[in-house]
């Protein structure tokens, strides 16, 4: 069982019920739950998506779209079904955050999904989770059929004449499919390959019906800021970036875990204060501050407040809020590696620049960390990265030429250290794989 | 003859299969959920498992391979009665993913993708397996061992291996 | 991944090429500088193609679902942050592009520099050099020097089937090849496995194909990934030189494209393909068209004339000694016998020229009034009805491009390749409605908006429920839904197999010509089944399907001829057999097989076999004379759908003549003024085509003509040459007005039905004498069974097929 940890400085809303048995119905209807989706039931779309544009809240999957302004897009009318779609694949690592939303409070994401769908008129949502969150499914089905027991899924819920159904998907081991058009596209029984937009999933989306899709986190929080009041949600967080956000830090972090803080906490405090500092007193040497596709921040760059816009400003990203620590005893190297190691074997293939682009770097860098590189590969994993970036079908393909930017821009220096046969000076782990 | 009948599974998990293929919108939604419980049953996806999954979707077993073939929670080969699957990426890795892969090569006499020979255990260096914060983590099959150290690895080899003794 | 056919809901949001540039405003925007109109939504690859500027591109291919997977293609637009794939931009009012710059041209050299990394570069060993799309795009953007320094993955070639080979590290996984076998086949035999670095093509049987063997998936590789195993390894594409030609295999009549290259004994074909991707078949070749060709070196080929010598044995002789001898007893039987002693049939794989000749051999030489071929298809009623209307015939290209069709028995998807490719296409692309009524379960009813199916006597039934009869087909469910859905399309092509002749046809005609907007096409089984029954090689019909006795032109160039219905074939053979004919001449046809004769019933008479290949028929002629196959002669034929096309000379076999030269060899020895038969030289004013027709354009033509003029000298056409003689029947056969230009050019002329003809009420008295042969996908009887290739098919599949019934 994930432990669970506390910082006075959170800010605890979607965590709120964490630890609390809210699995269970009983419990979560004590704890306040089900009362925003009847409330929104009452009020209708247009006051959901309103209060929802007031709260600020950006989309917790990566991009950090905001929520209400995503809902809007989904046309009125349409002569296909809509439907909404819970993005639960959470892959990107150093991410944990929907992990524990799924074991603590399954109906705040069976709520918020209630309430996407009144907002966009659809009847049905999915709640599609990453395959190796067996344990996760479980109970978020079983959550699921007490949600209808009690009437609040199914063809008239909460005793009105809205039917709405909502269905656990399993995935089967693939990050891509967290892409939002990949994970239509494995939901209908496909290989997770991405759709060519326009059209947008808003509008041409599941089964070729107007969608909405967002992430496990956003669509928790969604009855708590409705709950709270959209205007009293976005005052928790900074400007622009609307409420609290879960941050899971790991790495060599004294403390590991995820914390509920106010969108725009400092990085340094999140580090040196909720984290407890860098594991054993060393030194830091980097952060990656959204999940291994952001780019990492030096010691000197982490006087930033934690929202997309500074984020932003400072050269990397938000992301999913994965905040990795590393320390000075990391060979930086082996970092780039193991992080392109894992876009390589992620790649879905479908596009040349990500699909040969990864694989390039990926034995690229095995080569190099294991001592037999040369002055031009660093040039050459740089030119190949630069030449993924903006080129590819995807996302995923900056997502693995942006951190390796960083990796060969900052730490050049490391890199070079590798050079002429010398051992890595960290001597980790070296992945000897030469093909 | 009817489907039933010809079916390769136990007769529950044929009728959660049947009723899996009705609960969508679409009838192909199903087919990856069926791959992996029929996996999880028959131990992976033999030809006979494709051309049932293929029969029961109404697909062509070109299609259910292609498909199939992409997630990597599938396999076509047969594994360990338990699958040790241990994360050695960024945050697992910073705090020793490698150290209790290498344990656990040693301890089992096998590498990546191996299977040891009584077939009750096989061994995965796996992507993040979302237990980052709770770092370095395995599973095994889909139970989580996170937070783990080298020196557990034998215990948690020996739960499995009491368990495989215990009947399950 | 679209390896789900486009008809389920999974396609949602995959825009295609034609649906949108239909019936759209045009937009205007600016391309390098240049202003470009084009209808908006228009992808903007395609406006660009037609505007001249080309963009490079793997992955897109026209009329193929879109990919946007190689990004070779992108292009900058103005206002938009990232490059923007040109073949997934629909262009709109205002647009700015710029397609060419040292930042696209970056970005096109690193895409290339990524692919080559993992590609093993065996241009000079690969069958695609020197026509790689990926040659030519590594030398254009310069990404040659390579900064891959790690190993790379060799992997064997593997056999996919007889006919298809994939060598895996050279494919740059464009899918052009699952989305045609998929899309545009409806095979789906391909599929896309693995991810990332690790996907591949993949086959449906694991390591092998089972599917049609079409070799369309080999077509669109745009390298030398897919290959095809008659061509393979075989020849370099600058060896080859290219003729454009039509295939032989099938009445549809695609055009072909012949690699040919010299060989010891004359020019030999290495490879078929629709090069241009011209004419009524785009992009399609099916497997016999594809794969077909080596008939022409086959081993059982005859190359000499054979002459039964006193033994009673075929003796190899002499072209002269055989002609003369022909010549000579058909002189002694005419003689002895006079009119109508001698019988003919003739030919549906040879050209029109050729079968316009025999026709006027055999009633103003032979003067005889038995002439047949064998019927597959009964156009003589066809064209009965269709007298005197216009635009109720349909061409190919009118069927490719109907809102709706109605397909009344046959089974295209075996018999008329093209046709089901021409129909699937215009379901997927046009949306238009497909109507299928059929009493066998046929594969395009998974294209069909509405099928019906019913027993044999059901087509009849049918005809009268369309004609208002309420209680025919009472008892098939669907039928009156069908019947109504039809009822309201405006405007309907109507295609029918061999189940409709005579009165039926006749039936079915009359419903149609009774609604306006309907126009008829009917199928029969070879390539040019269509033309021998147009060029009259029938008892009772002259060319254009007038009556005998008339006084039209083509009667005054018929003169003398015997004016009285003749026997057709099966009554031929059995005068032969007994007596009441003296003299057989069996011109690409085996009469023998066909109708079951007997072995030597027909000893006493003289039979004479023009054909490629000891026939039956031939094993037991007196004299065999070797004939060049179409693929080795110039001339026309006419398609089940009236489409007339140029054949022309590709490959040249040592020892054979075209029976068109055998024709006039024959009259010449028989003592006839060849000059009446075939109008050539100063005698009857030359009108053949010598560029005349073509004005300014003809170029090299009217350069020679101008030449022969200066110089004193007449342009004079050989009597060998059946150009001879197209002039002729241009003007003589009903409905064959061509359009030389087209026709020439390469491009199908269409024909038109005439007036004059035999009365409709006369020709259902007749028998219609349709035999359809029932043709499959690798099989078109003597020629698809003296193809290797073919050959190896077959069994290929029939071991298949005996493995899927286990
Ligand atoms: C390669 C890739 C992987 C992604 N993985 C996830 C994921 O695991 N979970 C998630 O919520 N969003 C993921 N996303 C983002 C989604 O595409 C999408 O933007 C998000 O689910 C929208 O929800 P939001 O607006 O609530 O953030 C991923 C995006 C890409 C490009
Ligand atoms: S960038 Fe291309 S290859 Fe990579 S995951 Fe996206 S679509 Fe697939
Ligand atoms: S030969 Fe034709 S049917 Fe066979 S795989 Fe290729 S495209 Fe498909
Ligand atoms: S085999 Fe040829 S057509 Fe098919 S994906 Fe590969 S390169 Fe493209
Ligand atoms: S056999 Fe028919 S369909 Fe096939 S290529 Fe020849 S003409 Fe076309
Ligand atoms: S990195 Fe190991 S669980 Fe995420
Ligand atoms: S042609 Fe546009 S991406 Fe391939």
């Amino acid at each position: 069982m994930p432990r669970l940890v506390s910082h006075p400085d959170e800010v605890k809303i979607v965590t709120s019920r964490f630890g609390k048995g809210a699995a269970k119905i009983d419990t979560y209807l004590e704890l306040g739950g089900y009362a925003s989706a009847r409330k929104a039931l009452a009020e209708g779309a247009e006051w959901i998506i309103n209060e929802m544009k007031a709260s600020g809240l950006r989309g917790r999957g990566g991009a950090g779209f905001p929520t209400g302004m995503k809902w809007s897009f989904v046309p009125k009318q349409s002569a296909k079904p809509k439907y909404v779609l819970v993005n639960g694949d959470e892959s990107e690592p150093g991410t944990c955050k929907d992990h524990l939303i799924f074991l603590h409070d399954p109906h705040a994401v069976i709520e918020g999904t209630i309430i996407a769908g009144l907002a966009i008129g659809a009847k049905m949502g999915f709640i599609y989770l990453r395959g190796e969150y067996r344990y996760l499914i479980q109970i978020v089905e079983r959550a699921v059929a007490e949600a209808y027991e009690r009437g609040f899924l199914g063809k008239s819920i909460f005793g009105s004449e809205t039917e709405f159904e909502v269905i656990v998907q399993t995935g089967a081991g693939a990050y891509e499919v967290g892409e939002e058009s990949a994970l239509m596209e494995s939901l209908e029984g496909k290989r997770g390959v991405p759709r060519i937009k326009p059209p947008f999933p808003a509008v041409v989306g599941l089964y070729g019906g107007p969608t909405v899709i967002n992430n496990a986190e956003t669509i928790a929080t969604v009855p708590h800021a409705l709950a709270m009041g959209g205007a009293a949600y976005a005052a928790v967080g900074s400007e622009r970036n609307g409420g609290t956000r879960l941050f899971g830090l790991s790495g060599h972090i004294e403390r590991p875990g995820v914390y509920e803080l106010p969108m725009g906490y400092s990085l340094r405090k999140m580090i040196y204060e909720v984290g407890g500092g860098v594991r054993g007193g060393r030194k830091l040497k980097a952060v990656v501050p959204g999940g291994s596709s952001t780019p990492v921040l030096l010691p000197e760059e982490i006087d930033i407040g934690m929202d997309f816009d500074q984020v932003g400003k400072a050269g990397s990203m938000l992301g999913s809020g994965g905040v990795v620590v590393i320390d000075d005893q990391t060979c930086m190297v082996e970092f780039a590696l193991r992080t392109i190691k894992f876009y390589q074997h992620e790649s879905c293939g479908w596009c040349i620049p990500c699909r040969e682009g990864t694989d390039w770097l990926k034995k690229s860098l095995t080569r190099f960390h294991a001592g037999f590189g040369t002055e031009k590969d660093i040039d050459n994993i740089q030119y190949i990265a630069e030449n993924m970036m903006g080129r590819t079908f995807c996302p995923l393909g900056d997502a693995a030429a942006m951190p390796t930017l960083g990796f060969v821009k900052k730490f050049r220096k490391e890199f070079e250290e590798h050079l002429h046969g010398k051992p890595c000076p960290y001597a980790h782990h070296p992945e000897v794989e030469l093909v | 003859m009817s489907a039933e009948a010809m079916t390769l599974f136990s007769p529950e998990l044929a009728a959660r299969l049947d009723a899996l293929v009705e609960r969508y919108p679409a009838r192909r939604s199903a087919l990856i959920p069926m791959l992996l419980y029929a996996q999880d049953e028959v131990g992976y996806l033999s030809d006979a498992v494709i051309d049932e999954v293929a029969r029961r979707i109404g697909i062509t077993p070109l299609d259910v391979r292609n498909v199939a073939t992409y997630y990597s929670m599938l396999r076509f080969q047969p594994a360990g009665k338990f699958n040790v699957q241990v994360c050695t990426n960024i945050s697992c890795m910073l705090r020793g993913g490698y150290k209790i892969f290498d344990r656990f090569q040693e301890r089992l006499g096998i590498g990546h993708k191996g299977v040891t020979a009584d077939g009750l255990f096989s061994l995965e260096e796996v992507e993040c397996i979302g237990a980052c914060c709770w770092a370095p983590a395995i599973q095994v099959n889909y139970d989580f061992h996170d937070e783990l150290t080298e020196e557990q690895v034998d215990a948690i080899l020996a739960q499995y291996r009491s368990q495989n003794a215990g009947g399950r | 991944m679209r390896t789900t056919p486009k008809s389920s809901l999974f396609e949602a949001g995959q825009p295609n090429v034609d649906e949108k540039s239909e019936c759209m405003a045009d937009v205007t925007f600016t391309v390098d500088g240049k202003k470009l109109t084009a209808p908006a939504g228009t992808l903007l690859i395609e406006a660009c193609r037609k505007a001249g500027i080309e963009i490079p591109a793997f992955c897109y291919y026209p009329g193929l679902s879109l990919q946007a997977a190689c990004r070779m293609c992108v292009v900058r637009q103005e206002k938009v942050p990232k490059l923007q794939t040109a073949c997934t931009t629909p262009v709109a009012e205002g647009q700015v592009f710029i397609t060419e710059s040292a930042e696209i041209a970056q970005a096109r050299k690193a895409t290339l520099q990524l692919l080559l990394g993992n590609h093993p570069l065996d241009c000079p060993v690969c069958d695609a050099g020197g026509e790689c799309e990926l040659q030519d795009m590594t030398f254009k953007y310069g990404a040659g020097e390579s900064l891959y320094v790690e190993a790379k993955q060799h992997r064997e070639e593997q056999k996919w089937s007889p006919v298809v080979y994939f060598d895996r590290p050279r494919c740059i996984l464009c899918y052009r090849c699952v989305r045609m076998c998929g899309e545009g086949m409806d095979v789906w035999a391909l599929g896309i496995q693995n991810r990332g670095v690790t996907a591949v093509i993949a086959p449906n049987g694991g390591d092998h194909l089972d599917c049609e063997q079409c070799g369309m998936c080999i077509d669109v590789c745009p390298v030398g990934a897919l290959t095809s195993g008659t061509y393979r390894y075989k020849s370099r594409p600058w060896e080859m030189n290219h003729v454009s030609t039509v295939c032989t295999h099938c009445a549809d009549g695609c055009k072909v494209t012949l690699g040919v290259r010299s060989a010891n004994d004359g020019m030999e074909i290495v490879r078929a393909d629709n090069r241009d991707k011209s004419g009524i078949n785009g992009d399609f070749l099916c497997a016999k068209g594809r794969f077909g060709f080596d008939f022409v070196e086959s081993a059982e080929r005859l190359t000499q004339p054979l002459v039964r010598n006193a033994a009673g044995v075929l003796e190899p002789t002499t072209w002269e000694k055989a002609i003369k001898h022909v010549g000579q007893r058909f002189g002694a039987i005419l003689h002895e016998h006079g009119a109508g002693s001698i019988g003919v049939i003739g030919s549906t794989r040879t050209t029109n020229e050729e079968n316009y000749l025999l026709q006027k051999f055999a009633r103003t030489v032979l003067r005889t009034q038995h002439i047949d071929h064998e019927r597959t298809g009964d156009y003589a009623t066809f064209h009965g009805l269709l007298a005197g209307s216009k635009e109720r015939a349909a061409s190919h290209r009118d069927i490719a491009a109907a809102p709706a069709i109605l397909l009344l028995g046959g089974n295209p998807t075996e018999e008329h390749p093209l046709l089901a490719w021409s129909l699937r296409t215009n379901v997927r692309l046009h949306q238009a409605r497909l109507y299928v009524a059929n009493s066998k379960a046929i594969r395009l009813e998974r294209q069909a908006a509405h099928s019906l199916h019913f027993s044999e006597d059901g087509y009849d039934a049918l005809v009268r429920r369309l004609s208002g009869d309420g209680a025919a087909l009472a008892d098939v469910t669907g039928a009156g839904a069908f019947c109504d859905a039809l009822g309201a399309e405006e405007s309907l092509v109507v295609v029918c197999g061999a189940e409709f002749r005579g009165a039926s046809l006749a039936a079915l005609m009359r419903w149609g010509l009774s609604r306006p907007g309907v126009k008829f096409a009917l199928l029969s089984d070879s390539v040019n089944a269509r033309g021998a029954a147009d060029m009259g090689l029938y008892p009772d019909l002259l060319p254009g399907y007038l009556p005998l006795a008339g006084e039209q032109p083509l009667h005054d160039a018929l003169a003398g001829m015997p004016t009285t219905s003749g026997k057709d074939a099966t009554a031929m053979l059995e005068a032969a057999a007994g007596g009441g004919l003296q003299g057989l001449l069996v011109v690409g046809a085996d009469p023998f097989a066909a109708h079951g004769v007997t072995e030597g019933a027909l000893k006493n008479a003289f039979v004479v076999v023009q054909d490629c290949f000891l026939t039956r028929t031939a094993a037991e002629a007196d004299v065999v004379l070797p004939t060049a196959s179409l693929y080795e002669k110039t001339g026309t034929v006419t398609n089940c759908y009236g489409d007339v096309q140029m054949v022309r000379k590709a490959a040249d076999k040592a020892g054979v003549k075209s029976d068109f030269e055998i024709l006039v060899r024959m009259a010449g020895a028989m003592g006839v003024d060849v000059r009446t038969l075939v109008p050539f030289g100063e005698f009857q004013g030359v009108r053949a085509d010598m560029g005349q027709t073509r004005g300014a354009q003809a170029g090299e033509a009217d350069r020679h003509a101008v030449w022969l003029a200066a110089n004193g000298l007449e342009p004079k056409l050989s009597p060998f040459d059946p150009f001879a003689i197209l002039d002729e029947m241009e003007r003589l056969v009903q409905g064959y007005a061509l359009d030389r230009l087209n026709l020439f050019a390469g491009n199908e002329s269409s024909t038109e039905p005439g007036t004059g003809f035999v009365s409709i009420d006369a020709l259902l008295q007749r028998k219609d004498g349709v035999v359809a042969t029932h043709p499959g996908l690798f099989d078109s009887g003597l020629l698809s069974e003296r193809t290797g290739a073919l050959q190896a098919i077959g069994k290929y599949q029939a071991a298949q097929a005996a493995q899927a019934a286990d």
